[in-house]
């Protein structure tokens, strides 16, 4: 087993998502059946060799630090699900 | 008249020299799109009204000698570049409703290029398919065989072109999202070198990869369509500062000693006879044209699908974790609390292969994992893309299939992720290399299927793409056929 259900669990825990018990158990066979095909990545000695983040890298790209228009609090608003009184509505955080 | 069924360099002609109106072209593509849509189904929503509005406005400026490159060119755009005002879904319940108080940098250089936009166009949900079949709005069908998957994840997108809803459009290409729709739907498409095209306001899927760029019905337009989006964006730090040549300068351009290579790789057991009769076929042609053809190797090939699916989905992963239910889109009603309330908005506002590949990506980022995952699949990238680098030393393009086999039947893969995620074998080491590719019709199967030859070149070498593809559509032998819907 490359991921059990429990660690499902838990990585669904970090990704802020929720599974049903029948969901799990799928994911998890479904997890498995493509962590099992990345073993194909053992094959290759990487040692010394540096990771490739970005294929064509560009350092330090930098501009003028320069004041420009904004869009606004009323529109940055517009499309929150509760967006009244010039602020974000969340349901409770403190008890 | 079936306006709709030309070319933008055709159409240009037209109304340049006012044998056609813009307005005429225009609705001519709403009476296409009110007779086939149904059956398609390329769109999510279309922009009718202004895009009239849009057609009279360029048919003014066209009148009073100031048309720009795509003045009244009705043209469509994959739902995930933001419009201002225009509802931007990314195929996804969790931005169901969201309308982005801004333009993409490539929406604003097309409306500066007079084009008219006829709509957003389906896609799987936030691109992480291969089919077009995971959208929150439906399934797009291919225009040849309505059984049959578009491709993905702009299917929306190349099913318009093919089934003339639209002259031309934008998709995005992550691991061949443009070419290999493209190909299952007989039309040309295009991802461009990483840097080319600025990504500012087109819905982040992996960074890393992601690249807009256009699917047209020739290989001219596509060089019209470069000449229009390409280009450095101060909004846009990955976006390269180098110069843009005049992409339609390299159509009817010679291939006389060319050298392209042929990796030994992508002609492997398993791959469909008729594909790889066609692609056996192209090679001949371009021989025919002056072109030598040499064999060459590209040795980390098989680890591309591994790699891709490692670095995507932990990309991927840590760019939708903005979807919180809390600025924009989607979010449920019943949380108890601020965590159960992303939780239980995150769940329904997000599809199977979202989650899924958010979980991938999240297990390979998290601790204890990464270097397994993460890291190792990083410096296997590295690998492949020295394989690039080391071929380009020794031939001008690659050719390779586009896809391993035709459209597959709707359903056919949806549970099987796997077997899914290996139907972009031949696409995704573009992407991971960075380099330009180019999806181009080079035949149909004996049931009718259109198939895709793919041709790849260094780094900010579209140029060249652009010539040999137009070299060999030119003299390609294969009859232009169209879809019967």
């Amino acid at each position: 087993m490359k991921i059990t259900k429990k660690e499902v669990g838990y990585v669904a825990h970090l990704a802020r998502l929720d599974f049903s018990e029948d969901e799990k158990g799928k994911l998890t066979s479904q997890l498995n059946t493509i962590l099992v095909y990345m073993d194909i990545l053992n094959r290759i000695d990487t040692a010394g060799i540096q990771p490739v983040t970005h294929a064509i890298s560009l350092d330090n790209v930098l501009r003028d630090d320069t004041e420009k228009k904004s869009i606004g609090a009323e529109i940055a608003l517009a499309s929150a699900p509760d967006g009244n009184m010039g602020f974000f509505g969340v349901p409770r955080v403190i008890e | 008249m079936e306006f709709n069924r030309l070319t933008i360099h055709e159409l240009q002609k037209k109304l340049r020299d006012g044998s056609l109106t813009s307005v005429e072209i225009t609705e001519s593509v709403y009476r296409r799109i009110a007779s086939v849509e149904e059956k398609v189904h390329s769109y999510i929503t279309l922009m009718e009204e202004s895009a009239i509005w849009q057609a009279r406005e360029a048919d003014r400026r066209i009148k009073e000698g100031k048309a720009g490159e795509l003045t009244g060119i009705p043209i469509a755009l994959k739902d995930i570049l933001c419009t201002e005002g225009v509802r931007t879904t990314c195929g996804s319940r969790i931005l169901e409703n969201f309308i982005p108080p801004y333009d993409a940098t490539v929406v604003s250089k097309l409306k500066d290029a007079g084009a008219v936009l006829v709509g957003k166009t389906n896609m799987d949900e936030f691109a992480m398919g291969s089919s077009t079949e995971t959208s929150w709005f439906g399934i797009t069908k291919n225009p040849w065989d309505l059984e049959r998957i578009p491709g993905g994840s702009s299917g929306g997108s190349a099913a318009a072109v093919a089934a003339d809803e639209c002259i031309a459009s934008l998709g995005t290409d992550t691991g061949g999202s443009i070419r290999q729709p493209a190909a299952l739907c007989g039309v040309v498409g295009m991802k461009p070198t990483y840097g080319r095209v600025s990504r500012f306001g087109m819905v982040a899927f992996a960074s890393s990869l992601d690249q807009i760029g256009p699917v047209t019905k020739d290989v001219e337009d596509c060089a019209i369509m470069m000449n229009v989006i390409s280009g450095h964006d101060i909004n846009e730090s990955t976006s390269v500062p180098a110069e843009v040549p005049d992409y339609t300068k390299f159509i009817s351009r010679d291939i006389r000693g060319w050298t392209v290579g042929i990796p030994g790789e992508y002609f492997i057991e398993g791959i469909d006879p008729e594909i790889k009769a066609a692609a056996d076929e192209t090679i001949k042609i371009l021989e025919g044209l002056g072109a030598k053809c040499l064999e060459i190797s590209l040795p980390h090939t098989e680890y591309c699908v591994a790699v891709y699916y490692i670095i995507a989905p932990s990309e991927a992963s840590s760019n939708l974790a903005r979807y919180d239910g809390v600025r924009y889109g989607f979010r449920t009603r019943d949380g108890e609390n601020l965590l159960d309330m992303y939780k239980k908005t995150r769940s329904s506002g997000f599809g199977a292969e979202v989650k899924r590949r958010i979980m991938l990506g999240t297990h390979s980022l998290s601790s204890g994992y990464y270097d397994a995952y993460y890291k190792k699949a990083s410096q296997v990238r590295a690998l492949i893309r020295d394989d690039f680098d080391k071929a380009f030393k020794k031939c001008d393009v690659i050719l390779t299939p586009t896809t391993p086999a035709p459209a597959f039947r709707i359903g056919e893969k949806l549970d099987d992720p796997l077997q899914m995620y290996l139907f972009d074998i031949f696409t995704l080491s573009t992407n991971l290399a960075g380099i330009p590719g180019i999806s181009v019709p080079c035949g149909y199967t004996k049931s009718g299927l259109p198939i895709g030859v793919q041709f790849m070149a260094n780094h900010f070498e579209e140029g060249k793409l652009l010539q040999i593809a137009s070299a060999y559509e030119k003299n390609s032998t294969i009859e232009r056929r169209r879809p019967n819907l």
